[in-house]
């Protein structure tokens, strides 16, 4: 009786089966996992918080506003415009601002020296702004109105405290008498901080406040709209024929193979090929942005191509047999049943090829793309630039408001990205919202 | 007595019979690759009667109810030798289209695979290739007596624009059903149409196959003996990719000719 109780009371020996090892290590794999995405989010972090402050103020634009007299000794001397509004091109718009500089900061027009100077609160770009004024409306002259004129580089730098004053004024590029009008200028609210707009419409220049993104994002625009078009209906057309259609043999392995080793070669070749097939043998221009986005084409077919098979492969087998089992032909049971399910996989190969051709600066270079190039290209065969080989050169010029300029155009190309992103996000839930 | 157990048959004969059943296979062999699965295989396949097919498994059965409705074709290696008939038509002919064979041989999986689409577009779909009705009023139409002749309208009549695979299991196989009749197939082939089903539904399943019976010619593959007692007229026994023996469904299970089928029913091996 005793007995019973006692074996019954005295817990059976269990057999360790390794539970306190397991919690460790899933533990330790938790940790490992956090420490992973720590890193990551600090090096994002790192990038982005220098990529805004340094890049921050290039959307801000110091602008001095004036009262411009278009006097016509100055703009028209000889009076010819009403037989000839061409000769208004022709006319001194640079005395015009220094005139308008003089009669704003009291100094004497016809002093070489304090009129250089002044020169040098303006940006060169002012002029051909003055111009393309009096061009459009003859009538302003003669006349004074208010007109807002880009500040300088180096004054828009030192407007935006980027300009090391302690430096002796020999060794600076914005002298003494200079730091002076404009702190009269802003006293009198005509130097003022504006939102730059001209970093989004303008196209290259030699002056950095006068310089834009607008060719190079037509240009990239341009692009990625000619990689879309092309790559995801040839990637996805070829994935279907080779994952569906095509007898599984040596031959197709080989092309397999090949397909993921293309993936991999570096863009730069891409942009070989593309001087030597499309520019040097086919005979296209050189530059222009149906070249780029026939080279970033090649380069993002590969992508496509993996994604999307991958994409197909995964579909079950058994939505394949229930549309043959009905009846459907092969390409019914592709069109009506595995692709739609393949789609967000398809559309994620996409975007992913996409946002790598966005970026991708090596082969552009090599085809030409990094020109000089002030005018909108009005068809996909002129000349342009991309926001990539944009940053590139402007990374290479030395002035300080180039600096701030390759930061803020990294944000345009980035925030580009995210938008791009976000369209294919939303596109994915469109496509699986079809449960 | 199994009367084409015999091979030789005068061509004669084989004309009345192909006659008289809806489908006939005659020396039906199919080999995968190198590996061959079926041997020499004659069956017939009457009209409105569900013929159960059973037998251990890995002993051919699926793959024989794929050669009825040409599925083997969509598998790569696979090779089918031998002559298969739908009323009197070879089906491996080379004027005969798959599309149309199977619109007219319709098939149920083992698996519920309803498509990833609406109640209503998963049993719209198949009219909808083959253009069996043209307005909304026509499929409404067809959806709806497929659904009832599947049994499943009461459930899912407020829901038909739901998603298909938001149904149980039961309901899923059902809704399948639902989509091989909306095509008004002549024969139905099923592959272990219960065996991812619980009691309750498998008992549904079996007692739809019952009414279905009187307007289609059924094929089902089972492994399990009551149900191929509970639904079918005929019985083939499959062994090792060989025909063992075909009769009427009473007369297997109480007395087989086969020593074999005898030792499967009872439980013996399988
Ligand atoms: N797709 C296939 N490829 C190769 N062999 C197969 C394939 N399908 C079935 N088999 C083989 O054919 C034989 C019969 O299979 P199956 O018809 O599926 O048997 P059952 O349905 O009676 O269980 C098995 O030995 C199986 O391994
Ligand atoms: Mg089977």
């Amino acid at each position: 009786m005793s007995d019973a109780i006692l074996t019954a009371s005295v817990p059976a020996v269990r057999r360790d089966i390794g539970l306190k090892r397991r919690y460790a290590a899933e533990r330790r794999f938790r940790l490992y996992g956090l420490a992973a995405i720590t890193i990551g989010l600090v090096f994002l972090a790192l990038l982005l918080t220098s990529v805004v402050r340094k890049g921050y103020t290039a959307f801000v634009q110091t602008e001095i506003s004036l009262p411009v007299t278009f006097s016509e000794a100055l703009v028209d001397p000889t009076n010819k415009r009403a037989e000839d509004p061409q000769i208004l091109a022709k006319g001194k718009y640079d005395k015009v601002i220094r005139e308008a500089l003089a009669a704003q900061l009291g100094f004497d027009a016809k002093d070489l020296k304090s009129g250089k100077a002044a020169d040098q609160l303006i940006s060169p770009s002012a002029r051909v702004e003055l111009r393309d004024m009096v061009l459009a409306d003859p009538s302003l002259v003669g006349k004074t109105i208010d007109v807002s004129l880009l500040a300088e580089g180096n004054i828009d730098s030192a407007n935006k405290g980027q300009i090391d004053l302690s430096v002796p004024e020999a060794r600076r590029k914005v002298k003494d008498q200079q730091l002076t009008w404009m702190q009269q200028l802003k006293d009198a609210g005509k130097l003022k901080f504006a939102f730059n707009t001209g970093l989004f419409v303008n196209g290259a220049s030699s002056r950095p406040e006068a310089a834009g993104l607008g060719v190079a994002a037509i240009g990239s625009a341009v692009m990625m709209l000619i990689v879309l078009a092309l790559s995801l209906p040839i990637g996805v057309a070829a994935s279907i024929y080779l994952e569906e259609f095509a007898p599984k043999n040596k031959f197709t392995d080989l092309i397999e193979v090949n397909i993921n080793n293309l993936a991999a070669v570096p863009s730069i070749v891409y942009g070989l090929l593309g001087l030597s097939v499309f520019v040097n043998f086919l005979g296209m221009p050189r530059s222009a942005a149906v070249v780029g986005g026939l080279v970033l084409t090649l380069m993002t077919l590969p992508t496509i191509i993996i994604a999307t098979r991958a994409s197909l492969k995964a579909v079950p087998p058994s939505i394949r047999s229930a549309a043959l089992g009905l009846g459907a032909s092969k390409m019914q049971m592709i069109f009506h049943h595995v692709l739609p399910l393949a789609m967000p996989g398809v559309l994620t190969g996409a975007i992913i090829g996409l946002a790598h051709a966005l970026g991708e600066t090596a082969p552009l270079l090599l085809i030409g793309m990094v020109a000089f190039v002030a005018n909108y290209p009005v068809t996909p065969m002129d000349p342009s630039t991309a926001l990539p080989v944009q940053i590139y050169m402007w990374a290479n010029e030395a002035e300080r408001a180039f600096v701030e300029r390759t930061s803020g155009a990294i944000m345009v190309l980035l925030v580009f990205l995210i938008l791009m992103n976000l369209g294919a996000v939303l596109l994915r839930r469109r496509f699986e919202r079809r449960w | 007595m199994n009367m084409i157990a015999e091979t030789k048959l005068e061509p004669k004969q084989v004309q009345t019979m192909q006659n008289s059943f809806k489908m006939l296979g005659r020396n039906v062999t199919v080999h995968y690759g190198a590996k061959q699965a079926l041997f020499d295989v004659n069956l017939a396949i009457r009209q409105n009667t569900v013929t159960a097919l059973i037998g251990p498994s890995g002993c051919g059965k699926s793959t024989f109810l794929r050669c009825l409705n040409r599925m083997n074709d969509t598998i790569d290696n696979c090779r089918v030798g031998g002559e298969i008939t739908l009323e009197g038509q070879d089906i491996y002919d080379p004027s005969i289209d798959v599309v149309e064979l199977r619109a007219r041989v319709g098939m149920v999986f083992q698996k519920p695979n309803p498509f990833p689409k609406s109640i209503y577009e998963n049993v719209a779909y198949g009219p909808r290739i083959h253009g069996l009705a043209r307005s909304k009023v026509d499929f409404d139409q067809i959806v709806e007596t497929s659904l009832i002749k599947a049994g499943l309208w009461n459930e899912v009549k407020d829901r038909l624009h739901e998603a298909g695979t938001g149904l149980s299991g039961g309901q899923q196989q059902r809704l399948c059903i639902a989509r091989a009749v909306a095509v008004s197939p002549e024969v139905i082939l099923m592959d272990e149409p219960c065996s991812a089903l619980d009691p309750i539904a498998t008992a549904k399943v079996e007692e739809l196959i019952h009414e279905l019976r009187s307007n289609y010619t059924i094929v089902i593959v089972t492994h399990s003996m009551q149900q191929a007692a509970r639904v079918s007229q005929r019985t083939a026994m499959f062994h090792l990719g060989q025909l063992v023996e075909e009769n009427d469904t009473d007369k297997i299970f109480t007395n087989p000719d086969e020593s074999r089928t005898q030792d499967y029913i009872m439980g013996r091996f399988g």
